[in-house]
C-alpha cells in the first residue's frame, strides 16, 4: 500500500486554499461526522484505527480522548500542539504550511468528537508566517460555514484561533503549552492532575500533536478499520518522517510504517542514500531525543533483523540497542561526523531550552554541556565519560517533565555506543580538533556502563 | 475527623499510618515523625501551589494502592503525590531514593556559593542541613560557578541571588500575602533569577514574609545582617498587641536586646502565623514585647548550642513517640 | 522613553482587540505572547514602559509581564538591529556547516554573535533548532526563513536588507 493518507493531494496546485482543498474531496469528513456520527461514533473510530500520538510519545490517541473528564456545565477545550520544536524534526511545518485546511478539518473533528467549542492551535512564534498562512485558511473556513455558531446545521458550535508561542522548547510539553496559553511562563505543571481533568483555565483539555489531528481526518472518511490495514502491527496507519543530515535528499515523507530503515535511507524515493557516497556512521530515527544508533544497528536489530520504520521495531532492543520512532525526525550521520561534537551540540540545546524549575535539569543539562565542550575542544578527561553517565542518570526520571529525560537519552546513548571515541578525544587531544574518529567497529552488543 | 470519613491506610518505611484521603505523601509521613520525612525545599505547606520543584523529596511507591499494586514505574514528588489506600512507600529503605536525593543535593550545590562561613542564614539553612544530612563533602563540579550583583529590594530586605536555588516559595507568599505582586522569576533555565526586573522597593505590611520561607540566605532582613551568628542569640517566644497580624513572633536576643524578629516556625521549618513588617522590622525594644519564654529549640540544631532545657516540651504528639 | 510616549497606534490597538478576543473574558492574559510580539515589531524592543504599557493593556500586574518577556527567547528587551540575523546552530544544521556561516557573518559585518552593527541595522543570533533541519544551514530575518544557506546568499541577502529602507523586524 502506497497510497498516502495525508498528503495525497500535497502537489495539486492551490491545495492550501478552501476551493481547491474542497474540491478534492476536502471537509467530506466534516460533513459525513456532523451528519451521520455522533461524537462517540468518531472516538470509537479512533480508537480501532489505533492511531498513536504523532508528537513522540506514541500513546494511542482514542485511549487520551476518552481519558477527558466531562463535568456538568464546564466547558472543555481541545488544543493542538504545533510547537514543533524538536530538533531534526520540521514536518508539522511542512503539512500547516502546504495544507492547511487538512488541520483545520482535523481539528473540526476531534473538537466535535470532544464536546470542544473554543479550541486553540499553539504554533512556535517562530513560524509565524505560518501562522498567517492558518489565519487565512481559519477565515476561508468561517466564511465557507465549516467554523462558527451551528457548523451547515448541525447544531455544533465550533470557534477556532491560533496563538503564538515566542520561542521556548518546552511548550511543547502539553502542561507547558497550556500555560504558555494562558500567557504565563512555559513552566511545566506537575503532575497530576493531567489535562484531561484540569487544562487550560483549569477545565478538561485534550492536547495533541498536528499529525495526529490531521490523521482523524482519513480515519473519519475511510473508517477507523480501513486506517488501521495501513501500516504494520501496532504501528498503524502512515507517518510523517521529516529526513535531515547527510543524505542526498532531505525532507519530509509520508511513509508507510513498516518499510525497512534501509529503504527509507538507500531507495530514491525517499532519502535517495547517503551524500557524497559517504558511509553511514549513525542515526537519530526520531529527533534530536532519541537515543543515537551506530551504523551497524540503523538497518539491522541487535538480533540481527530488519530494522522497520515502526514504534516497535525503532524500539527493539530497548535503549540498550534500539531507538525510538519518536517525532519522526531523522537525523542521519557520514563517517565525517563527530559524535562528541554533536552530544556537545544536543546538550547544549536541552541547556538553552530548560526552564529552569526543577534543580536536576536546571543545574544538570548545563554541567553535562560543559563537560561534553570540553571533551570535545580535547581538554576533557577520562573520568569526566563516567562522570557525564553519572550525571545524565541522575537527571533521567527525576524531573518534573519529560525535558530531563530528553537531556538525559542523547548522552547515554552516545556513550553506551561511542565510548570508544569519547576515549579517544581524551588520549588524542590535538589530533580531536583537527580529524574525526570515524567509524566504530562493529562489535559485540554488550552495554557499557548499563 | 469523623467517623464516616474512611481512611486511607499507607506503609512508610514499614510504619503503617491511617491518613484523610487526598493527603499526600510527605504529610502522611510527617504524622509519622522522625527519619521517615523526607526532606522538603521548596514545599511549604501554607502556600498553595508550592512544592514539586526541588526533587529532593522524592520517593519510591513500592505498591501504588490496594486496588492497582504495581508500583510506580519512576519515584515520585512526595509533596505533590496524594496518598492511595494501600499504598506502600520507601524513603530511607530506598536505595533508589537515596542515590537520586544525592543527586539533587550535588545539582542545588553545584551553582551555590556555599559561602555559610560569611552567610547570615548558616546555622537555620536547610540546604546546609539538607548537605548535611545527604550530600558529599566533596564534589565534582569544576566550573565557574554562576553569579550574581546583590540587590535591596526594599529598605529591610537584600536579595543574594547567588545563594538561591529557585523554590519559588518567595514567589507564592508574594502573590498569597499581598494584592500586588512586584517581584517574581526572571529568564529561564539556570539563568532564571528571582527578582523585580528594575530595581524596584518591595513595599507591603507583609513582604518581610519571604525573609522566613526562604530556605536558604538568598534574602536576609537588612536589620540582623552581619550582627550575629544565630546560635549566638536567644530565641525567646513573644508577642505584641498589632492591629495588622497575630504577632506570634520569636525575638532573638543578643544579651538584653532584640537582635532580630522573626515568624514562629514549625519542626519542618515552615511559619503558620505570618506577621507583619512592623512587628518583624520596627518592634526592636524589649518593651514592645510580651515575653513568653525560651523557644524550644530542636537539640540537633547549632542554635540549642548553650541551650538547656530541662524536659523538652512536647510539640507533636506523634513526633516523639518513640 | 516617557510612559506617555508609549502608545500602539490605532490598527495596531486594534489587533491587539483581536488578539484578546480569541479568549473567552476574564482571560486576557491568554493574548498576552500574542500583545508582545505586536508591541515587540512596533517598539523594536520591549523596554520596561513598554513592558509596563502591555500590563496596562491587558490588565495584568508588570511583573507578569516581565517574567513572560524574559522566558522566550524570541523577545529582546534591550534594543537590537532593525534586522535580527538569527542563525540555527543545532545538531542538522551544525553538521551542515552553520557554523561556518556564524563566522561568515560575523567577519563580514565585524559583529560577533549577539552583537549589533555599529549602524543599528543588524543583529547577529544564534538560536536552537528552527524546524528547517531538511534545508540546512539557515537564518531566520524578522519571519522568514532563509534557507540553504552558502556564503554568496548571505552577500545577496544582507544587500537586499540595506538597501531597503523598509528592512525591518518584519524582514522583507
Amino acid at each position: 500500500m502506497d497510497r498516502k493518507l495525508l498528503l495525497e493531494h500535497i502537489g495539486v496546485e492551490g491545495i492550501h486554499t478552501h476551493d481547491v482543498y474542497r474540491k478534492q474531496g476536502g471537509y467530506k469528513a466534516v460533513e459525513k461526522a456532523l451528519k451521520s456520527m455522533s461524537p462517540d461514533d468518531i472516538v470509537e473510530e479512533v480508537k480501532k484505527s489505533g492511531l498513536r500520538g504523532r508528537g513522540g510519545a506514541g500513546f494511542p490517541t482514542g485511549m487520551k480522548w476518552s481519558f477527558i473528564a466531562k463535568p456538568e456545565g464546564v466547558p472543555r477545550h481541545f488544543l493542538c500542539n504545533a510547537d514543533e520544536s524538536e530538533p531534526g524534526t520540521f514536518k508539522d511545518r511542512y503539512l500547516m504550511e502546504k495544507i492547511p485546511h487538512l488541520l483545520i478539518e482535523g481539528m473540526i473533528l476531534s473538537s466535535y468528537a470532544l464536546g470542544c467549542n473554543q479550541s486553540y492551535i499553539y504554533i512556535r512564534g517562530e513560524y509565524m508566517y505560518i501562522l498567517q498562512i492558518l489565519e487565512k485558511a481559519i477565515a476561508e473556513a468561517y466564511a465557507n460555514g465549516w467554523l462558527g455558531k451551528n457548523i451547515k446545521g448541525s447544531g455544533f458550535d465550533l470557534e477556532l484561533a491560533v496563538s503564538a508561542g515566542a520561542g521556548a522548547y518546552i511548550c511543547g510539553e502539553e502542561t507547558a503549552l497550556i500555560e504558555s496559553l494562558e500567557g504565563k511562563r512555559g513552566n511545566p505543571r506537575i503532575k497530576p492532575p493531567f489535562p484531561a481533568v484540569k487544562g487550560l483555565w483549569g477545565r478538561p483539555t485534550v492536547v495533541n500533536n498536528v499529525e495526529t489531528i490531521a490523521a482523524v481526518v482519513p480515519i473519519v472518511n475511510e473508517g477507523g478499520d480501513a486506517y488501521a490495514q495501513f501500516g504494520i502491527g501496532r504501528s498503524t496507519g502512515t507517518k510523517l518522517i521529516s529526513a535531515a543530515g547527510n543524505i542526498n535528499k532531505p525532507g519530509v515523507y509520508e511513509i508507510n510504517m513498516g518499510i525497512t530503515v534501509e529503504e527509507f535511507i538507500y531507495s530514491d524515493t525517499y532519502c535517495g542514500g547517503m551524500k557524497n557516497g559517504k558511509k553511514l556512521k549513525a542515526c537519530v530515527p526520531g529527533g534530536s531525543s532519541v537515543p543515537i544508533l551506530p551504523h551497524y544497528l540503523v538497518c539491522k536489530t541487535a538480533a540481527g533483523e530488519d530494522r522497520l520504520m515502526s514504534y516497535e521495531s525503532l524500539a527493539d532492543g530497548g535503549f540498550v540497542t534500539g531507538s525510538m520512532l519518536g517525532s519522526g525526525g531523522f537525523v542521519v550521520y557520514d563517517e565525517d561526523q563527530c559524535i562528541v561534537r554533536n552530544t556537545w551540540n544536543f546538550t547544549r540545546f536541552y541547556h538553552h531550552e530548560s526552564c529552569g524549575q526543577c534543580s536536576p535539569c536546571r543545574e544538570g543539562t548545563g554541567w553535562m554541556e560543559k563537560v561534553l565542550h570540553r571533551l570535545d575542544y580535547g581538554h576533557g578527561k577520562m573520568e569526566d565519560i563516567d562522570l557525564l553517565w553519572d550525571i545524565q542518570r541522575k537527571i533521567e526520571g527525576n524531573t518534573i517533565c519529560p525535558l530531563g529525560d530528553a537531556a538525559a537519552w542523547p548522552v547515554a546513548a552516545a556513550i553506551r555506543h561511542f565510548r570508544e571515541e569519547f576515549e579517544w578525544h581524551v588520549n588524542e587531544p590535538k589530533l580531536c580538533i583537527t580529524k574525526n574518529y570515524g567509524l566504530v567497529n562493529e562489535k559485540k552488543f554488550e552495554p557499557v556502563n548499563a | 475527623m469523623s467517623e464516616t470519613n474512611p481512611k486511607f491506610k499507607v506503609t512508610i518505611d514499614g510504619i503503617e499510618v491511617e491518613v484523610d484521603p487526598g493527603t499526600t505523601i510527605l504529610n502522611a509521613a510527617r504524622m509519622i515523625g522522625g527519619d521517615v520525612v523526607p526532606p522538603a525545599m521548596c514545599y511549604y505547606s501554607s502556600l498553595e501551589g508550592s512544592g514539586g520543584k526541588c526533587r529532593t523529596c522524592l520517593v519510591e511507591v513500592s505498591k501504588s494502592s490496594e486496588k492497582d499494586p504495581r508500583p510506580m514505574p519512576k519515584l515520585v514528588a512526595s509533596c505533590f503525590t496524594p496518598i492511595m489506600d494501600g499504598m506502600e512507600v520507601k524513603n530511607k529503605s530506598s536505595e533508589k531514593v537515596i542515590d537520586a536525593r544525592a543527586g539533587v543535593v550535588e545539582m542545588l550545590l553545584i551553582n551555590h556559593p556555599l559561602d555559610c562561613p560569611v552567610c547570615d542564614q548558616a546555622g537555620e539553612c536547610d540546604l546546609q542541613n539538607l548537605a548535611y544530612e545527604h550530600g558529599k563533602s566533596t564534589t565534582r563540579y569544576e566550573f565557574e560557578r554562576r553569579t550574581f550583583d546583590k540587590v535591596d529590594i526594599g529598605e529591610y530586605i537584600k536579595l543574594h541571588m547567588t545563594r538561591c536555588i529557585l523554590c519559588y516559595r518567595c514567589v507564592y507568599t508574594a502573590n498569597q500575602l499581598t494584592d500586588k505582586r512586584e517581584h517574581g522569576v526572571l529568564k529561564r533555565g539556570d539563568a532564571a533569577e528571582i527578582g523585580t526586573f528594575i530595581e524596584k522597593n518591595l513595599k507591603n505590611d507583609f513582604i518581610g514574609n519571604v525573609i522566613d520561607v526562604c530556605p536558604v540566605g538568598a534574602l536576609t532582613d537588612k536589620t540582623f545582617r552581619f550582627r550575629s551568628r544565630v546560635w549566638y542569640t536567644k530565641p525567646m517566644d513573644a508577642h505584641r498587641a498589632c492591629k495588622c497580624c497575630s504577632s506570634k513572633a520569636v525575638v532573638w536576643m543578643i544579651g538584653d536586646e532584640i537582635a532580630r524578629v522573626t515568624a514562629r516556625k514549625d519542626q519542618y521549618g515552615e511559619v503558620k502565623e505570618f506577621i507583619c513588617n512592623e512587628c518583624r522590622f520596627e518592634k526592636k525594644e524589649k518593651s514592645d514585647w510580651i515575653i513568653e519564654g525560651p523557644r524550644h529549640i530542636e537539640r540537633s540544631s547549632v542554635i540549642s548550642a548553650n541551650h538547656y532545657e530541662v524536659d523538652a516540651p512536647v510539640h507533636t504528639p506523634l513526633l516523639n513517640k518513640a | 522613553m516617557s510612559q506617555e510616549n508609549i502608545q500602539l497606534p490605532e490598527d495596531l490597538l486594534q489587533e491587539v482587540g483581536r488578539q484578546i478576543a480569541k479568549f473567552p473574558e476574564g482571560m486576557q492574559k491568554s493574548a498576552l505572547l500574542n500583545v508582545l510580539h505586536i508591541a515587540q515589531a512596533h517598539f523594536g524592543h520591549l523596554s520596561e514602559p513598554v513592558m509596563d504599557y502591555v500590563a496596562r493593556l491587558l490588565h495584568i500586574l508588570p511583573i507578569e509581564v516581565y517574567e513572560v518577556a524574559t522566558f522566550y527567547s524570541m523577545y529582546d528587551t534591550v534594543p537590537v538591529g532593525k534586522v535580527k540575523l538569527e542563525v540555527c546552530r543545532t545538531g542538522p544544521c551544525m553538521i551542515e556547516g552553520a557554523e561556518k556561516i556564524v563566522s561568515y557573518i560575523e567577519h563580514k559585518l565585524g559583529i560577533k554573535d549577539g552583537e549589533t552593527t555599529a549602524d543599528g541595522m543588524f543583529t547577529l543570533k544564534t538560536v536552537e533548532c528552527l524546524g528547517a533541519c531538511g534545508y540546512a544551514p539557515m537564518l531566520q530575518a524578522g519571519e522568514k526563513f532563509h534557507e540553504h544557506l552558502t556564503e554568496a546568499k548571505v552577500d545577496e541577502l544582507i544587500e537586499k536588507y540595506r538597501n531597503n529602507p523598509k528592512a525591518n523586524y518584519l524582514g522583507l
